[in-house]
């Protein structure tokens, strides 16, 4: 039991809690912050394994983006005083079905990468140290903007056009007529 | 130069003569903490008598003058005061999230603070990511104000919060914009390689030259509202709401919001004197063998806080100079005038650092 492993298991008990934290609370301004909490373990776990640019994209995006929009949206829509809209027999069987093939389609992929037998071998029960070097800045800079195998450039411009996209459009909401 | 991390090495094989590697690292981890905890206490103190007596030059007044002599033990008092006071309950609030918040802040400012580069080889957080994990952390103090504001159960304290949350979010922007501008001519985002490189080849703003001074104003300012403090102080602003997101906390809670404040003042000077000022490295004249010699014995932590408290000093006096802005000012000047000049700005460094025309 070394120090990787203790704090992968305060992580794994953060995140596990809040989210479900988020799913049963009352107040829509708890749900978020305790979503924000689960969000900040993910980010936790990224730095664990050594990948920081991907934990830090993580704090960024959606601590500082997501969670603060969230927020700003309840404040301003008054969701505070907003009722839960009422539970049809319906509305019950269908989340319920919903939930079942989640769940499903989740447990498939976990069995499916043979964990235990990953596990059983010697050697591969701990975590190993965090390692910086695993994916430096420039990699993911030459990966992103690469027309080679194995490069981003197409999906990189797609996600490009598509925020001018959304931009232009919020823009075409928000303007003074 | 005295490098710092050879103290810490030392520590760390004492420690590990006669501790598991787990505990080691606990221990280490609990020394670290302490002494940010501490050196961000002590900073606070440093920061408000400064501000008050600053404040008061400015305002043809002496500032603090009745406790101790010159008023030194002035904040210690205040600190007194303020852990004596009650934290009042408010009715129809949910406590949780109102205790919460200015935690948030303090947190997210303390994780910011531990970047900060003091020494050779004396950095307590030191990423391959650096400047964009501080820019990441920063970001957080923008949730715990939104809480804070919605917590309270009040016009002023929603007010100021939502003018925090746009001015923020929006300044952000430029000072993301100018760090872009560092890093493509560093081409490292690690801060103790980026102070390492300015030790070396001299300091940014001089081996940048003018792109690298455009970037350098536009922090100051993006810097200053980012710490909502004037003449960005209108998420606070006294005048029109009391004291904004912070009207209904009492006691060590709103000395927290109060802590925060003066650290990220501090932590944003810091930032600009690591990326631009050298951090900790001396100023150096190529050609004078004497004077640099000189200037190679000053300890590199004496560098940093005096480049620190200068770039302190300026932002104070940015902050007791002019007036407060509107919000709609504060949001044009920053979306029409800051950032567009930024990406002006970014494309020109990138065109000097493409044809090597940088020192």
């Amino acid at each position: 039991m070394d120090s990787f492993n203790i704090m992968f298991i305060v992580l794994a008990v953060i995140i596990a809690s809040c989210s479900v934290l988020t799913v049963v609370s009352r107040s829509i301004m708890r749900s978020a912050t305790y979503l924000f909490f689960t969000l900040l373990g993910t980010a936790g776990l990224y730095f664990l394994m050594g990948y920081t640019f991907l934990g830090a994209v993580q704090v960024m995006v959606y601590a500082g983006g997501i969670i603060v929009l969230y927020v700003f949206a309840i404040l301003l829509t008054r969701g505070t005083q907003d009722k839960l809209s009422e539970n049809t027999k319906n509305k019950i069987v269908m989340s319920a079905l919903l939930s079942l093939v989640g769940l499903g389609i989740f447990v498939y992929i976990i069995l499916k990468q043979n964990f235990m037998e990953l596990l059983s071998q010697p050697g591969n029960l701990a975590l190993t140290a965090p390692d910086e070097s695993v994916m430096t800045m420039s990699q993911i800079g030459q990966n992103m903007l690469s027309s080679a195998e194995g490069g981003y450039i197409l999906p990189f411009e797609a996600v490009s056009v598509l925020l001018l996209a959304c931009i232009v459009g919020s823009l075409l909401i928000a303007r003074k007529r | 130069m005295f490098d710092f991390s050879v103290i810490s090495q030392w520590l760390h094989t004492l420690l590990l003569s006669f501790l598991p590697e787990w505990a080691t690292i606990l221990v280490e981890s609990v020394i670290v903490a302490l002494v940010i905890i501490t050196l961000y206490a002590v900073f606070a103190i440093v920061l408000i008598y400064m501000e008050r007596k600053i404040c008061g030059f400015f305002q043809c007044r002496l500032g603090p003058n009745r406790v101790g002599k010159w008023g030194l033990l002035q904040v210690f008092a205040d600190v007194f005061k303020m852990l004596q006071k009650e934290i009042i309950k408010m009715r129809q609030t949910d406590r949780f999230l109102h205790d919460l918040a200015p935690f948030f802040v303090v947190t997210a400012s303390m994780v910011t603070f531990a970047c900060l580069p003091w020494n050779k080889g004396g950095h307590m957080i030191d990423f391959n990511i650096g400047i964009f994990f501080i820019l990441a952390v920063s970001s957080v103090s923008v949730v715990g104000i939104l809480l804070a504001g919605w917590g309270s159960n009040s016009k002023y304290p929603i007010i100021g919060a939502m003018r925090s949350g746009a001015q923020i979010i929006s300044y952000e922007l430029s000072i993301g914009l100018t760090m872009l501008t560092v890093i493509c001519l560093t081409g490292t985002m690690q801060i103790s390689e980026i102070v390492q490189q300015q030790s070396e080849l001299g300091w940014n703003i001089f081996r940048g030259h003018l792109p690298m001074v455009i970037a350098f104003i536009i922090y100051l300012i993006a810097g200053n509202a980012e710490c909502n403090r004037g003449p960005f102080d209108l998420p606070e602003a006294e005048s029109e709401l009391t004291a904004g997101y912070h009207t209904e906390y009492s006691g060590m809670h709103f000395g927290y919001f109060y802590l925060a404040e003066y650290l990220n003042l501090f932590i944003s000077a810091g930032i600009a004197t690591t990326v631009f000022l050298g951090g900790w490295a001396p100023l150096h004249i190529s050609g004078l063998d004497g004077f640099n010699g000189v200037m190679d014995a000053v300890p590199g932590i004496v560098w940093f806080l005096g480049k620190t408290f200068f770039v302190v000093f300026l932002l104070m006096w940015e902050r007791w100079t002019l007036p407060r802005l509107r919000i709609d000012n504060i949001l044009t000047l920053e979306w029409k005038y800051l950032m567009p000049i930024s990406m002006l700005n970014l494309v020109l460094m990138a065109l000097l650092v493409a044809y090597g025309l940088y020192f």
